[in-house]
């Protein structure tokens, strides 16, 4: 029940086709290029009205700027931030957050996640519980984890581990037991020591699948940080924005949601691009 | 997510019995020989005793109601959006372009960022629990409806503008059964973050009656069999949400294949 397991994969694309209709005369690459701009002069164009619907809404008063301040306002609190390295403070303390629990959490989530897989015998008692409480989203731990580690660092690197490591879990354990039998065979035919057959079968049948769990944990981690730092924090993103909401300053509000976005959508991107570099002979990158 | 159940064949499933057997047992010893701090660890009984308390004397079964009744009106309102709008994107391709990559942009944001913002719009207080819930359900409903209606296979489409189908007909008797099964995905998604997000609701924005708060009330005041039960409760309900959602799902392939 994670926050990213369904429709995480979803990704529509603009249907080019419409589009393929440019002015006439033009080469195939013309023509797609065309096609292209159009696209995404198309897809900028309802972002682009309601920035301009904000401006003029803003300029002519039409919402009191508590509701929706004007674009300026929020440019202005931007830079001001940007200048006196606020801003890059609590990033830095929400991306520190992040990386260590993360770390923390992927790597013991495949070093479970490899013992399930490799043993079937350790799988059947110790997997169960841990999808029992994986169940449960770690929202609902948080107030029970809070007594325990405090409400300081300590409890934010433990949520997001937790939340980081359920994917790699079950991406490891998935990648492992969807080792193609045919494979198994021929490790054995050919006499493979197990540390080979680990390496030359097991490890790069299983890499995409772990590659996927690893990325929906970082998703994990990234959601899971900004829930910690809104539960009880007193730096980081999470807290700019309560923060801004507790002084009525929307500005700071938006600023935080849009660095939020901004960091999460790169991180994924990274993780896209180092899934293919790790997988050069599945260079499409199977979950694309 | 079907990863996540019982496993199915005999030795497994008795293995896994034991397992969480023995982890009773050893939560039952632990405080039978005061292994941990009572404080931090209710037993079994405590958790049970605190139930027929709540249930006799206390305000959870008000609180659960509380909860499911914004859980219900929000997840209402955000898939309704959702499938108007996916529905208007998966069928007007003008329309999807110049919506679409907005729709797919704001699906970067995380979650629980929009918390702060709804609060600042619509408050605090039920408006404010209510939007929130309404967004989370939103996101996966909009996304997978519009890719069921995009992806009817083309032979459909073109053997419906063989058979001259009015663009009504169109929609009813092809779009609309061939979008079904990713429209089902999307609710079944909606359905999940809709009740993550009326718990994070009630933990983040104003106390009032419901399971969130008693989470905070458990944690703040260490009420631990309080935290335990809720938690319990939270579960449960997520669970039979999912279920209730596989099973229309299961159903739903079945009326597809006669």
């Amino acid at each position: 029940m994670s926050l990213t397991d369904t429709g995480a994969n979803a990704s529509v694309s603009v249907d080019k086709g419409a589009f393929r209709s440019g002015p006439a005369g033009l080469s195939l690459f013309g023509r797609r290029l065309w096609a292209r701009l159009s696209a995404v002069l198309l897809g900028l164009s309802f972002p682009a009205a309601l920035l301009a619907l904000w401006w003029v809404g803003a300029a002519r008063g039409w919402l009191p700027p508590q509701i929706l301040p004007s674009p300026a306002l929020v440019w202005q609190t931007f830079t001001e931030l940007w200048a006196d390295g606020s801003l890059a403070e609590h990033t830095a303390v929400s991306i520190r957050r992040v990386a260590v629990g993360f770390a923390a959490g992927a790597g013991l989530g495949l070093i479970f996640g490899a013992l399930c897989g490799l043993f079937p015998g350790f799988r059947a008692y110790a997997y169960p519980p841990v999808q029992a409480i994986a169940r449960v989203n770690v929202l609902a731990w948080m107030p029970l984890l809070a007594l325990f580690v405090g409400i300081d660092e300590p409890l934010k690197y433990v949520v997001i581990a937790w939340s980081a490591s359920i994917p790699v879990i079950i991406g490891t354990v998935r990648g492992i037991a969807e080792t193609p039998e045919r494979l198994n065979e021929l490790g054995e035919v050919f006499g493979f020591r197990p540390q080979d057959r680990l390496r030359l079968i097991v490890l790069p049948s299983a890499l995409p699948s772990i590659f996927t769990g690893l990325r929906e944990g970082l998703a994990n981690a990234w959601q899971t940080l900004v829930l910690a730092e809104l539960f009880a924090s007193f730096e980081g993103l999470g807290y700019l924005m309560t923060w801004g909401r507790q002084l009525f300053q929307l500005d700071l509000v938006l600023i935080s949601m849009v660095v939020v976005s901004l960091l999460g959508l790169s991180l994924d991107t990274v993780l896209k691009w180092l899934e293919r570099r790790a997988q050069p002979w599945n260079a499409g990158g199977r979950n694309g | 997510m079907a990863d996540i159940s019982l496993p199915r064949r005999l030795p497994e499933r008795r293995a896994a019995l034991i397992s969480f057997g023995l982890i009773v047992l050893i939560w039952i010893a632990a405080r039978q020989f005061d292994l941990v701090d009572r404080r931090f660890l209710p037993s079994p009984l405590e958790i049970l005793e605190r139930l027929r308390y709540e249930l006799t004397q206390g305000t959870i079964l008000g609180d659960i109601g509380a909860t499911l009744w914004r859980n219900l009106i929000g997840f209402g309102i955000g898939a309704g959006a959702g499938l108007a709008l996916g529905a208007a994107l998966g069928l007007l391709r003008g329309f999807a372009a110049v919506i679409g990559p907005t729709v797919v942009a704001q699906r970067q944001t995380a979650l629980f960022a929009w918390v702060p913002l709804l609060a600042m719009w619509f408050g605090g207080n039920d408006t404010g629990k209510i939007a929130f819930i309404a967004v989370a359900a939103f996101q996966p409903v909009v996304i997978n409806t519009w890719q069921g209606f995009a992806q009817v296979p083309q032979t459909c489409r073109e053997l419906s503008e063989a058979l001259l189908f009015r663009r009504r007909d169109y929609i009813r008797l092809v779009a609309l059964p061939a979008a079904l099964p990713a429209i089902f995905t999307g609710l079944h998604g909606g359905l999940i973050y809709a009740w993550l997000a009326t718990v994070g609701s009630e933990l983040f924005l104003n106390i009032a009656p419901g399971l969130g708060g008693r989470l905070s009330e458990g944690s703040q005041l260490f009420h631990i069999d309080l935290l335990f039960l809720t938690i319990l409760i939270f579960a449960l309900i997520g669970l039979a949400y999912n279920s209730l959602a596989e099973r229309t799902e299961t159903l739903l392939v079945k009326w597809k294949r006669p």
